[in-house]
């Protein structure tokens, strides 16, 4: 990380210089030793967790799309290697892991949401078992499975093509078998805390369950559906071991099994590709993250873990 | 839920309890359009089911057909009854966690006790079949029949033979049958309705697919096939072996030598040698056996085992203190610019874990990458291909991806401790020192702990970083098994269980590793959160 540190030092003396005296009443060293220290250190991490970023915009901006080629930054700005996508599957796969994701993200919301609303509205036998339960069973992760799911997959697809190796439908189906558990706890919590009176006065105005469930409560509740869902689509969006194994042609890769493809394969000349189709791919997620940031910090503390 | 729909539809309470969830009801619709909402849901749920059940039964995938008609029954008992109300809502995402979740959890567990894998890839009669496939041979003395290439529209190719004056056409899957209306000119088949008889030049280009292509005569494997050399003439194959189903027992006809089924799903000989097609058997604790004490695995495992502890450790320790010290240096709101430096500082974390790893993996790279190019001034050092340097890079390239998700969670969590037991230190007389060791900390570590122990758990299946930056490599020189330094134990359950081809399929051995994986996860943490009770109960 020598080369971007110019760039680094440059706000530093600036605020140093000027902002103490004028804002903060106290001398310029008594600041820097209590706060003008937490910018360097504040700018040097920026530094350290921005530069692979900037590195990957450069090399996807750069003309010849080779890795030596990438190195200077900036020495150049063409959108050639963006223009290289169009002769690639790249938008394909692109379709194919926004429609997984989409479709993951809709149904886990639906389904979660929906199970969470029995659990915390309604008293049946064997729901305390059902809790406990769902606890034990999203311990293990779906990915561990992964021979069982191709082996469940080959014997599904001789049956129905739709639902066998090879199939987007059927990677979606895989995906939403991991719906329940880990969500179905986060919005049970948060269903919890929509008060019931509100649908006792509702139910004594002639709701039926159902329109207190989708007028009423989806509405209430619709922060931790926001933060579920994206949470989902991110995790699809990134998932690799499943896609890989399940998805077996080209065409019909996601983003994370074809961009390895391109990487695993001739790293060297595939680079430039790689970093334009990169910078496209994180753009939705970056842009969804950055302007939701606040529901995720929360969802994190809630409990769940980036995939 | 009593019904007291004020509207008096006449389907209405019925519908009102009957609705499930994926109908969208509006309060101000009448109940009789939910009724109708449902009956097409339900209505396409049968016949998608009703399709299933019936394909299954073609396929003689009873397994498949049960669990269909199983799963109709619960849903239309579910959908239609009125004492079922909870279920409605739990019942679609239950299915989907029965069957791709808990059916293959416990498929993993039988798998892990059984041989499955290559050679043992099905089932005993599946075995038998593909034996007596593998073994044909020309039948001697027999005369060749007339025989044209052929292909369907969708470009599969077939046979088209000419036996007893009748045109009987066969594809790989499809055993021969007799097409009428055919034109036969002398030796020659010149057209077949519905099939494209290949020229000359079509059957050289695809030379290699006819000559391997192999007709069946019938259903029954014994009946031998039909191959052909030249594309003109068709020969008769049938099997050197022959299945004797009452004694159970595989004849070479060439040699005498007489194959017994034995326990591990194999036919063997007398001298104990076996055919090469095998079945799946239970082998017991076997596979468990093997990952342990076989000395192919035994010592990869066990290194394995111990860098994926210590990978798994070592990301949440590095995060969490590299998130800390930042989460500290930011906690003074005298700091202005707080919320620039966050954005800026999680935006590792905003970028999808796949693409950070192989944008590492350039960077990273002997000879062209960033780092050793230009950081390091041309130097060759082997980021990712030295068995020490690789796994500090794989731990690096994992704290630049994980520290702000520790950053943004100590944030949280020391935002959350209340001043007053700050102060309550102070007037204590605790330094800042000890407020920090014997307050702060302890309640952090409290509030964390849960996220810490998950992400202990992620790390330990973190199968993407590792296999998109090393792909486990370095590989360990004195092994046989496709391993490396890096590999981490899911890595190498990918590698054993063979699904992208570059190992021999174990899909055994593969599954027994999987539950091993859980067990470790599942054990470290209960401990951990019993720990962190006692914790909890301290402060």
């Amino acid at each position: 990380m020598a080369a971007p540190t110019p760039l680094a030092a440059a706000p530093r003396p600036a605020s140093a210089a000027e902002r103490p005296p004028a804002r903060n009443r106290m001398g310029a060293r008594r600041w820097l030793t209590e706060i003008g220290w937490r910018h360097v250190v504040g700018v040097v991490a920026v530094v350290y967790a921005a530069f692979p970023v900037v590195y990957v915009v450069s090399a996807a901006l750069s003309d010849g799309g080779t890795l030596t080629g990438s190195n200077r930054l900036f020495a150049e700005v063409s959108l050639s290697n963006f223009r290289a996508l169009n002769g690639t599957v790249f938008w394909t796969w692109m379709a194919n892991t926004l429609v997984i994701a989409i479709a993951t993200a809709v149904g886990t919301v639906l389904m979660g949401a929906a199970a969470a609303y029995a659990f915390s509205r309604f008293r049946f036998s064997g729901r305390r078992a059902g809790l406990t339960s769902l606890l034990v069973i999203q311990m293990f992760p779906q990915m561990l499975a992964f021979v069982a799911i191709f082996l469940l997959l080959l014997g599904l697809g001789n049956v129905v093509p739709a639902l066998g190796v090879n199939s987007k439908i059927a990677l979606i189906c895989v995906y939403l078998g991991g719906a329940l558990g880990v969500n179905t706890f986060l919005m049970y919590g948060f269903f919890n805390t929509v008060p019931r009176e509100l649908d006792e006065a509702a139910k004594i105005d002639g709701a039926t369950h159902a329109q207190i469930y989708w007028t009423i409560i989806l509405r209430l509740v619709s922060p931790i559906l926001a933060v579920v869902g994206l949470l989902s689509f991110i995790s699809t969006f990134g998932e690799f071991i499943i896609a890989r194994v399940v998805l077996q042609s080209e065409r019909n890769w996601t983003l994370a099994v074809g961009l390895y493809g391109w990487v695993s394969r001739l790293l060297e000349a595939n680079w430039g590709l790689f970093a334009a189709g990169a910078v496209i791919t994180a753009l939705p997620v970056l842009a969804l993250f950055m302007y939701l940031q606040k529901y995720i910090v929360g969802g994190l503390t809630a409990g769940a873990v980036k995939g | 839920m009593s019904s007291s729909s004020t509207r008096p539809a006449p389907a209405g309470t019925d519908a009102d309890r009957a609705r499930g969830p994926g109908v969208t009801a509006r309060h101000e619709r009448g109940t009789t359009a939910g009724l109708l909402v449902k009956i097409a849901l339900m209505a396409l749920v049968d016949a998608f089911g009703v399709y299933v059940v019936l394909a299954a039964w073609a396929e003689e995938s009873f397994g498949i057909l049960w669990a269909m008609v199983a799963l109709l029954v619960a849903a239309n008992y579910v959908y239609f009854s009125r004492r079922t109300l909870p279920m409605k809502y739990v019942l679609p995402g239950l299915a989907f966690l029965l069957v791709y979740q808990i059916y293959v959890v416990a498929y993993t567990g039988f798998v892990a006790f059984t041989n499955y894998g290559d050679g043992h890839n099905s089932t005993k009669e599946h075995a038998i079949d593909a034996l007596l496939i593998q073994n044909e041979r020309r039948v001697e003395g027999t005369a060749g029949v007339p025989l044209a290439v052929v292909a369907d529209d969708g470009g599969t190719l077939g046979f088209a033979v000419v036996v007893d004056d009748a045109v009987r056409v066969g594809t790989a899957e499809r055993p021969l049958e007799e097409v009428p209306d055919a034109v036969v000119d002398g030796r020659v088949i010149a057209d077949v309705p519905g099939w494209t008889v290949l020229s000359r030049q079509e059957v050289l280009a695809r030379q290699q697919e006819v000559t391997r292509l192999r007709v069946p005569v019938s259903d029954d494997a014994e009946a031998g096939s039909i191959r052909t050399q030249d594309a003109r003439t068709g020969y008769v194959y049938r099997s050197a072996l022959v299945y004797d189903a009452d004694a159970d027992t595989m004849t070479d006809q060439v040699t005498g030598t007489v194959y017994r089924p034995n326990d591990r799903g194999q036919f063997e000989a007398e001298d104990g040698t076996t055919l090469g097609v095998g079945w799946r058997v239970p082998v017991g604790a076997e596979n468990f056996v093997t990952a342990f004490g076989d000395a192919r695995y035994a010592q990869p495992f066990l290194r394995i085992l111990a860098w994926t502890f210590a990978f798994a450790l070592l990301s949440v320790v590095t995060t969490f203190l590299l998130g800390l010290f930042l989460a500290m240096v930011f906690n003074d709101p005298r700091v202005r610019g707080r919320r620039v430096y966050r954005t800026l500082l999680i935006l590792p974390y905003a970028i999808p874990g796949f693409l950070a790893a192989l944008l590492w993996s350039g960077l990273l790279n002997r000879r062209f990458g960033f780092v050793n190019e230009v950081l390091l001034g041309g130097a060759e050092i082997g980021w990712l291909t030295d068995p020490w340097l690789a796994k500090l890079s794989v731990l690096g390239v994992n704290l630049w991806l994980g520290f702000p998700y520790m950053f943004l969670i100590t944030t949280g969590a020391l935002q959350a401790i209340p001043s007053d037991l700050l102060e309550a230190a102070k007037v204590d007389g605790a330094g800042r020192f000890r407020t920090w060791r014997s307050v702060v900390m302890p309640l952090l570590l409290v509030a964390t702990a849960p996220l810490l122990i998950s992400s202990f758990a992620f790390n330990f299946n973190n199968f993407t970083l590792i296999y998109m930056l090393t792909g486990g490599g370095p590989r360990f020189a004195d092994a046989s098994v496709p391993l490396g330094h890096t590999d981490i134990l899911i890595s190498m359950v990918y590698s054993v269980s063979g699904v992208d081809g570059s190992a021999p399929k174990n899909y055994g051995l593969a599954s027994a590793l999987s539950i091993v994986i859980f067990l470790i996860v599942a054990t470290v943490s209960a401990i951990a959160f019993r720990q962190t009770r006692k914790l909890e109960e301290m402060s």
